[in-house]
Formats: C-alpha cells, structure tokens, sequence
C-alpha cells in the first residue's frame, strides 16, 4: 500500500471531516446500523474512490456525505460547516453550491435539452437566465459536448449521456464533485472516457469522490478507501488497515 | 427559482404530457361552461323578468281587495274580496289626502268576447279612467285615449290593444269602427303603441273602456262600484314609500280598519314585486349553479388525482431535484403551479366554450343568456382556485418526499 497520496493533518484544507458517524435504519422492529463509527477525512484536491461491496454501508456513506441524508450519531463538517446542524433547506443549499452529483442512471430530465439539464442547479441557485445559459454551455463545452446543447437525453449515447450530468455537476463550480457508480451504465470506452475526464477534472485542483464496487475503476483514484459492515475497512490515504 | 421560471416548468410539465392533461383540463372546462351557462341563463331571465316589470309603469303602486273571511273562520285568498270601491280610488286622488300620489286609475277587468263583423275574438275587458295610461305608461299609435269627458258621459267608446284591433280588424283602420263588446256596440277611439307580452299577460292584448261604461253596461249589478285593482302612480321614485304610507293609511281610515291584520287590501309596490320576481330567478340560479358547480369539483378532484398519479410518477425527478438544490417549497410551488396551470387552461377553454354555448343555446331556445365579463374572468379565476387547492395535497407530498428515498426508486 502506498501512502503518497495521503492527507498528513495541517498539509491541506480539509474538506470533509467525519468523526463517528454512524447511521441506523428502522424497518418495522428490525434496527439496521448501515454506517458505525466512520471516521474520514478528505483534503481539498484528493481524488477518493469508496469501495464496498452490496451492503456494506458504501450508498449510505455516499448519502451522508452528499447531504442527501443525516447522520444518526457523530459530526460531519463540510468545508468547515456542521451539516448536522441544518434544515431541510439548508442542507438543499449545500446540495446545490457545495456539491456536484453523478449519479450512475444519468438522473437527467428527458423532457428538456440538455443545456437546460446543466442550467438546472444554476435557476434553483437564483442565476439570471442569461448567465444561466452562458455557464451551462460552458461547461457543456467543457466536458466536450459544445455541439450537443441542443439534444434531447434520448438522443445521445450513454456516455454523452453522463458528460452531461457531469457538466450539470459542474456547473455551480462545487467544492466536491460526488459520483456514485458513475460508469456502472456504461461500456468500457466510455467508462474511460469518464474516468478520463474526472481524473482530469482533479487534475485541475477538483475533490472528487467516486463511489464503486469495481477494482479497475477504484484505482484511478488516487486514494482507495474500504467499507465493510458499515466500517472502514482499510484506507490507503490514512494508511489505515483495520 | 423565482415565480416566471416556476410558472414555465409548471407549463413544460403540462405540455409534455398533452393527453393526459387535456383530459383533466376537460373536468375543469365542462364545469366552468355549466357554471359559466348556468349563471348566464338565471342573469337573462333576471333581466327579462326586470324589463317586463318595469314596463308596467313607473313608481308604480297597485292596491288590491284583501281577502274574505268566511263566516266559519276561512280566509279565501287574496283578491277574494271585492271590498276597494271608486270612493276608495276617488279619495286617494286628492291631494290633501295623498299628496303624493299623483295619478289614480282604478280599473275592473273581466274577459268578454268582442265582434267586429264577422271576427269574434276574446280578450281582456278593462273599465278606467283617462290616467290608466300614464301609470300604466301605455301610449296610444292611433286615434286617442280615453277622456275625462268619456268617463262622465259614460260614453259607449273603446280603445283596443294592438293585437286585438288586428284580430278583429285586420290590417285595417280600427279607429272609427264600431265593435261589439259583450253584445254592446262601442265605437273604437284608439288603438294603444304595442308594450310587448310578458309570460302572465298579454298586454296588447286587451280593450279599455271608460270605468263608467264598463260598470253600467259590462259588469252591471250590485258588483257595479266595486273596483278590483286601483294604480296609484307616486310622483317620484323617491316618495314612492311616502305615497305607500298615504294609501294605507287613507284606506285603513275610510274601512275603519282597527287592528292592521285585518285589512281588507293590499298594497303592492313595483318594487316588491321585482324583488319577488329576482327571489325566484336567483333561487333558480343558485340551484342551476350550484349543480353545475358540483360538476366544477368533480374536476377539480381530477387535478388532484392526475397530480397524485405525477408526483408517483416523476419521483425520480423530485429526487434529482432536491439533489441539485431544491428547496421542498421549490418542489411544492413547482407541483402548485403545476396545478395551477391545468386549471387556468381548462379555465380559459371553459369559459371560451361556455361564452360560445351561450350563444347558440340563447338563439335556439330565445332565452337571452347573458355572458358577463366580471362572470367570465370569476370563472377562470374559480378554475385557478380548484387548480391550487386540489394541487395543495399532491404537491405538499412531493415536497416532503426525502431525496434519497426519490432518488432510489426505480
């Protein structure tokens, strides 16, 4: 295991600080702890990939760090705020200015083109419509699909498809861009192509954590951490192996 | 998101889903045209019924017989009594003892067969005085109207309505012409300017004569003073209750009436009889309406279910959305909207078919229907309002559906 790419406290920002966070399901009697006692902290700049099996706790993670769910017990801070902390509406804007999803079906919204899939977090951020159009073009050009603006999801291939939700992710310029089983829709080219252009994306300073079960698209992050039983189960940054 | 954006989102969703919002638009639409028909039809039968009345005359009071009491206790029905007498009609014209009145006309009346000829036709035989056709605003398009000398001579003359001089005469000259009436030759003096029919009476449809030779030679007997309606015409709209209050009590004074119950007659105002009248047509409305309206909440819990079925349906979308930044009052306003937006356009269509329905329903059956621009926008309004309330439930459950549990649907 290497520890090149670890985060020795106090060299960068943190960006997301989890300290016993643990997460517990009620269904009907039965109480499910999906997460136990994380810790974890990811650097501003890194580059993660969470891996785990079905059933480990790897969604529920995802979940928490996107602010798509509240931790049970423990503290998250994210760029130094306690979403612990926070309403419902709070938490929506933290969604909507911190954080960038690509979901693994694309998630995008058939009825509209797909610069208009990308403005989507810019009308909820309150962003006149004219720089609207003008930031999702770009980033529309940014992740190569300049020439798709105008196309429907429907028209374009998977992998466009997800170019598209990554330029939508893009587009409010968030501090983390969160992936959940990005290419787990995808062939194997365009599973490159979208590996490729989150690697460059980190490359140009992004934090970016990727969500997955498969080996070979963990190790394009530079970072593996392993969830097992809700636990983290070995972590290259910290050079932690329980 | 401000409101102009939320509005174009509510609109795109509806668009692009055309069937099945038509469909639900199509429970709005038929309840605003029934509505919208409903309301139009009770206005025009208000209006018609305000015209009739109003054309009777012009600060109009009628005093009629009260009703008898029989010796075994049975009051008959009002008009039973032939208790109002000319002294009655004569007392009310002085200006010391009314001085607000300014015309009386008492009449008697009585249906007798008229000849001229050979044409025989039935009509309405009215006994009265020359004032007749200033209460009762009848103008005469031939000849002349009775005379105060007609009335003091008893003169045996006759002044026909329009269409019982051209039943009896044809086309032809009525003024001058001799006509039977119940076997008595009178001479016909003139023939009144039409006043349109109303539903009860055809008021062209009669023949006046001079009280005095209506009693002698008509109505004869021990019945030949008694008067069976006076018309008092108040000098003004404003003295119009002043005048009431000289009448009754006049009349209560001359009957030596003690206790006002038993009054033997009866004061109607145009008034009171117009307020009757709108009683009854805004009774009807209000039940034509609010059946109609019935049809209305039918529709708006179409909307409600159409936005259900959408919420369930685009859970996915709601989850992407609260992931991408969505407040739950953006998604609430969003699904509001939504609804909103079903009920304007199921609205505007409705009262464009309602407005056109009118139309062709009011020449079919000639009823007016009157479509009112304050009854219209109502309507459309009314529409929005269902939209909303009945979208108030779907769009409060898509607004607190938690992200995760939206995004993870399948």
């Amino acid at each position: 295991m290497t520890t090149a790419a670890g985060s020795p406290p106090g060299r960068a920002e943190a960006l997301i600080e989890l300290v016993g966070v643990g997460k517990t399901y009620r269904s009907g009697p039965l109480e499910v702890d999906a997460l136990r006692g994380v810790d974890l902290r990811i650097d501003e700049g890194e580059y993660v990939a969470i891996m785990g099996p079905s059933g480990s706790g790897k969604s529920t993670l995802m979940h928490v760090l996107g602010c798509l769910d509240v931790a049970s017990t423990g503290s998250y801070r994210l760029a130094g705020a306690d979403v612990g902390q926070m309403d419902e509406e709070e938490l929506a804007a933290v969604r909507n200015r911190r954080i960038g999803f690509v979901f693994q079906q694309f998630n995008l919204l058939s009825s509209m083109p797909a610069w208009r899939n990308v403005e989507l977090p810019l009308s909820y951020a309150g962003v006149a419509r004219a720089e609207r159009r003008d930031r999702a073009l770009a980033a529309l050009a940014r992740v190569g699909l300049a020439a798709r603006a105008e196309h429907r999801p429907g028209e374009l291939s998977g992998g466009q498809q997800q170019r598209v939700a990554i330029a939508r992710a893009l587009v409010t310029e968030p501090a983390l861009l969160l992936a959940d089983e990005p290419t787990g829709n995808l062939d194997s080219a365009a599973t490159t192509d979208v590996l490729a252009l989150l690697a460059e994306l980190n490359a140009l300073g992004r934090t970016v954590v990727l969500i997955t079960h498969e080996e070979d698209v963990a190790a394009a992050a530079s970072r593996v951490v392993r969830i097992l039983d809700g636990e983290i189960h070995s972590d290259t940054g910290a050079g932690v192996a329980a | 998101m401000n409101w102009r954006e939320t509005i174009r989102t509510g609109w795109d969703a509806v668009r692009s889903h055309r069937l099945r919002s038509g469909l639900t638009m199509l429970g709005i639409l038929i309840g605003i045209a029934a509505v919208m028909l409903t309301v139009g039809l009770g206005q025009g039968a208000q209006r018609t019924v305000t015209s009739q009345i109003n054309a009777l005359g012009s600060n109009l009071l009628v005093v009629t017989p009260g009703s008898t009491t029989g010796a075994n206790g049975v009051r008959g029905g009002a008009g039973s009594a032939s208790t109002l007498t000319l002294a009655d009609a004569t007392a009310l014209a002085s200006h010391d003892v009314a001085p607000d009145v300014a015309a009386v006309a008492p009449t008697v009346q009585r249906s007798e067969a008229l000849t001229a000829g050979t044409a025989n036709w039935t009509t309405t035989v009215v006994g009265t005085t020359p004032e007749y056709a200033g209460v009762r605003a009848r103008t005469v398009a031939e000849g002349r109207f009775l005379t105060t000398d007609d009335v003091t001579a008893h003169s045996p003359v006759v002044v026909l309505g329009s269409v019982t001089a051209s039943e009896l005469f044809g086309g032809g000259q009525a003024v001058g012409r001799t006509v039977n009436v119940a076997g008595v030759p009178m001479t016909v003096v003139g023939v009144l300017a039409s006043a349109g029919s109303s539903a009860a009476t055809n008021q062209d449809d009669q023949a006046i004569l001079p009280f005095t030779t209506a009693a002698d030679r008509i109505i004869g007997g021990s019945a030949r003073t008694a008067v069976q309606a006076i018309y008092l015409q108040a000098a003004s709209n404003e003295v119009l209750p002043g005048a009431y209050q000289e009448a009754d009590a006049e009349l209560t004074a001359l009957h030596r009436i003690t206790d006002p119950a038993d009054a033997d007659f009866t004061i109607t105002s145009q008034q009171s009889i117009l307020d009757t009248a709108n009683a009854i047509t805004g009774a009807l409305t209000a039940v034509l309406g609010g059946i109609a309206a019935i049809s209305l909440l039918v529709g708006g819990i179409g909307v409600m279910n159409i936005m259900l079925v959408s919420v369930t349906e685009r859970i996915r979308e709601i989850g992407l959305r609260k992931a991408l930044g969505a407040t739950p009052s953006v998604i609430r306003r969003q699904f509001l909207v939504e609804a909103g937006v079903l009920g304007l356009a199921g609205g505007v269509a409705g009262a464009i078919l309602g407005g056109l329905a009118a139309f062709l329903l009011s020449h079919a059956i000639g009823q007016p229907i009157v479509v009112s621009v304050p009854v219209t926008i109502g309507a459309i309004v009314v529409a929005i309002a269902i939209g909303l309330v009945f979208g108030v439930y779907p769009a409060s459950r898509a607004a607190r559906l938690a992200p995760i549990d939206a995004l993870r649907s399948e």
